[in-house]
C-alpha cells in the first residue's frame, strides 16, 4: 500500500517516482499507467483554470494560460473537492509570478473574476420591494443589508474598461484612469458596473453596517451618494433597511434578510 | 457648508435617490428563457469549472442553449449568419 500524501505529492510532480505499491499487471512498477493519471489531474485542473478564468486567458493568449496554469496547480492544489471554487488564490498567485509582473491590472482581473464565480453561486436574495419609504432623516440613519452577490473591486487600472474591451464586441479601448467596479446578480446572472467616484467607499461603508448618512461621509464631502445608491437599487443589491436603532425593519424583503 | 448642512444636504440626496428609483414605472423588465440564440460556448451560465454546464454548447445556436433576454424580443433577435467579429485580442503587452 501507499500512503494518500505520498501518493498526492507525486501527482503533482512530473520528477516523481511511482509511488511504491503501485504495480501494472506484469507485476513491475506501474509507471506509464500512473503518467497517464498525473498527466489528467493537470489537465483537468487546467480546464477548470480555463473555465474559471476567460478573461485572464484572452489577456494572455491560450499557451502562455495553459502552461501558466500548469504552475499555478502545482503550487495551489485545490483545497476543497468543490471545483466550482477552485482558482480563489490567482490574485495573489498572479501578484508573485515574475513572468506577468508588467501586467500590473492581472491581479485585479482575476479578482473580479472570482468575484463574477462567487456571485453565481451566490444565495438568491430579494430585492427591496416598491413602497412607502420612511421620512428623510429615518432613512440616512438607517442600515442597509446588501445581497450575497454583491463585490467591490477597487482596482489602480481602468479594470471596467478592460472586462469591457475583454466581453463586448464593440467595446472601446480601456482608458488610462483607476476605475473601481461593483459585481452584483440582479436575477440569474451576474453583473459588472463601473462605480462612481467614492462609491466604492460608500459601499464598502454599508457592507460593515454604516448608516447611509455615515457611508455618505465615508466617500468624501464632495461626493454625491445619489449614484451608487441609484445603482446598487438598479441591481437589486439592497435587500433590507434597517432602523439604526436595531429596531425592526422599515421595508425588508423578508424571506431574503441574511441578518436576523 | 456646516457640519450639519452637509449632513442634511447628504441626507436629502439619499431620500432622493431611493424615492427616484422606485418611482420609476414597472420597475425591471420582466425576463423569459430564450432558446437557440446563445453563441456556441456563450450561453448564460457562468457557473464556472466544474459544473455541467458552464460553455457546454458546442454549436452555435444549439437549440437548448438558452439566455435571459428581455420579455418579448426573443422573436425577433436578429441572428448574425455567420460568426460575429471576434475581439481584437490586447496584442500589446504580451508576455514575451
Amino acid at each position: 500500500m501507499t500512503g494518500q500524501g505520498a501518493f498526492r505529492r507525486a501527482l503533482l510532480d512530473p520528477a516523481a517516482a511511482v509511488p511504491a505499491g503501485l504495480v501494472g499487471p506484469g507485476g513491475g512498477p506501474a509507471a506509464r499507467r500512473f503518467a497517464v493519471y498525473r498527466n489528467n489531474v493537470a489537465v483537468g485542473l487546467t480546464e477548470a483554470l480555463e473555465a474559471a478564468f476567460p478573461i485572464l486567458r484572452r489577456i494572455v493568449g491560450d499557451d502562455f494560460f495553459r502552461a501558466m496554469a500548469g504552475v499555478f496547480l502545482r503550487a495551489h492544489p485545490p483545497q476543497s473537492p468543490c471545483l466550482a471554487d477552485y482558482g480563489a488564490a490567482m490574485p495573489e498567485f498572479l501578484a508573485g509570478f515574475p513572468p506577468v509582473a508588467h501586467l500590473g491590472y492581472l491581479p485585479d482581473v482575476a479578482r473580479l473574476e472570482n468575484a463574477l464565480r462567487r456571485a453565481y453561486h451566490a444565495a438568491d436574495a430579494a430585492p427591496l420591494a416598491p413602497g412607502d419609504l420612511p421620512a428623510p432623516a429615518d432613512l440616512a440613519a438607517a442600515r442597509v443589508t446588501l445581497a450575497p452577490a454583491v463585490c467591490v473591486i477597487r482596482s489602480a487600472a481602468p479594470l471596467f474598461g478592460i472586462w469591457r474591451f475583454n466581453t463586448r464586441a464593440d467595446a472601446p479601448m480601456p482608458g488610462t484612469g483607476p476605475e473601481d467596479v461593483l459585481v452584483t446578480r440582479p436575477g440569474f446572472d451576474p453583473h459588472v458596473d463601473l462605480l462612481p467616484p467614492g462609491g466604492a467607499a460608500f459601499v464598502e461603508a454599508l457592507d460593515r453596517g454604516a448608516t447611509l448618512a455615515a457611508a455618505a461621509a465615508a466617500q468624501g464631502p464632495a461626493q454625491d451618494p445619489a449614484p451608487t445608491i441609484a445603482l446598487l437599487l438598479a441591481r437589486g443589491a439592497i435587500t433590507a433597511l434597517h432602523r439604526a436603532d436595531g429596531g425592526p425593519a422599515l421595508h425588508d424583503s423578508a424571506e431574503a434578510r441574511r441578518n436576523p | 457648508m456646516s457640519q450639519s448642512s452637509a449632513t442634511l444636504a447628504a441626507a436629502g440626496a439619499i431620500a432622493a435617490a431611493f424615492a427616484a428609483h422606485f418611482a420609476a414605472p414597472a420597475g425591471a423588465q420582466e425576463m423569459e428563457k430564450c432558446y437557440g440564440v446563445a453563441l456556441a460556448g456563450q450561453n448564460d451560465c457562468a457557473a464556472g469549472p466544474g459544473t455541467t454546464c458552464a460553455g457546454t454548447s458546442k454549436v452555435d445556436y444549439q437549440g437548448n442553449a438558452w439566455k435571459l433576454v428581455p420579455a418579448g424580443t426573443c422573436l425577433t433577435m436578429e441572428l448574425p449568419g455567420g460568426r460575429t467579429g471576434a475581439l481584437e485580442p490586447l496584442d500589446r503587452d504580451l508576455p514575451g
